[in-house]
């Protein structure tokens, strides 16, 4: 055995995991609700409080831009470790091109909503 | 490497015999749904980048009725992750010790549970107030 073990990096990975299952937890429902239910179909709640005025405010907004990263990033990461252990069950045989497709597309998404929020400035 | 190929026992359908694994089987996929929202919401944010223009396309292809089905969807899938995220909690989390006691698997599901209500509903009020 080499001296030095090889740090894991499997805690990076449940971390990422355990926060994105909590944010998708509490978040995650009236998320849906709002953006996907209740204001594109006016139900409830001010059909334009989705508009573009609101939501570029919203995104060029120190909190908003964290919340909306936040929200994709950790939603795409808890569920790229939650499906990619899952294979095994479902009887496929997780290997390097499963791995590459769940934690790459989390990566993926985060590196391009990083970019757009910048790019929205401040 | 062997040349040899043993008989793999076939693991297709396993967990279709016990109800036990029946219902882990479908919390396990609620991670395809909230995956699904993400990228509703990734292809927002990158429409957002693009322009009013863009937006107000997006925002139109949120209005329309397959769209709603896949939010109904997606609302009862990750409304069933919270409710086993929490259930399973008790389980997953270190134990929390309150004055010398351990707290109950019934009080750490039901303050998640409460949590995630009452973060709903700050959400909720926000839009309302905020969204006019």
């Amino acid at each position: 055995m080499k001296s030095g073990l090889k740090r894991s990096n499997a805690p990076i990975f449940w971390s990422l995991f355990g926060a994105g299952g909590m944010l998708s937890a509490l978040f995650g429902p009236a998320l849906v609700f709002i953006t996907g239910i209740a204001v594109p179909f006016g139900f409830l709640l001010p059909a334009d409080a989705m508009s573009y005025p609101k939501m570029l405010a919203f995104a060029q907004n120190l909190i908003g831009k964290g919340f909306i990263l936040a929200v994709i990033a950790l939603f795409l990461w808890f569920a790229a470790h939650r499906i990619y252990h899952s294979l095994h069950e479902f009887g496929i045989h997780a290997g390097l091109a499963a791995k590459l497709i769940c934690y790459g597309s989390a990566f993926v998404a985060t590196v391009i909503s990083v970019v757009v929020l910048l790019g929205l400035g401040f | 490497m062997s040349k040899r190929r043993p008989y793999v026992r076939s693991m297709e359908g396993w967990w279709k015999k016990n109800p036990y694994f029946v219902e882990y089987m479908i919390h396990e996929s609620t991670a395809l749904f909230v995956a699904g929202y993400a990228f509703v919401l990734l292809v927002g944010l990158i429409r957002l980048g693009q322009g009013e223009a863009a937006w107000n396309g997006w925002l139109e292809a949120m209005q329309s009725p397959l769209s709603l089905i896949f939010h109904l969807v997606f609302l009862v899938a990750i409304a069933y992750h919270t409710y086993t995220w929490f259930k399973i909690m008790p389980i997953t989390m270190p134990p929390i010790i309150v004055g010398g006691k351990r707290v109950g698997p019934g009080v750490i599901t039901g303050s998640g549970l409460l949590a995630a209500v009452g973060v709903s509903l700050v959400m909720l009020v926000l839009v309302f107030w905020f969204g006019g």
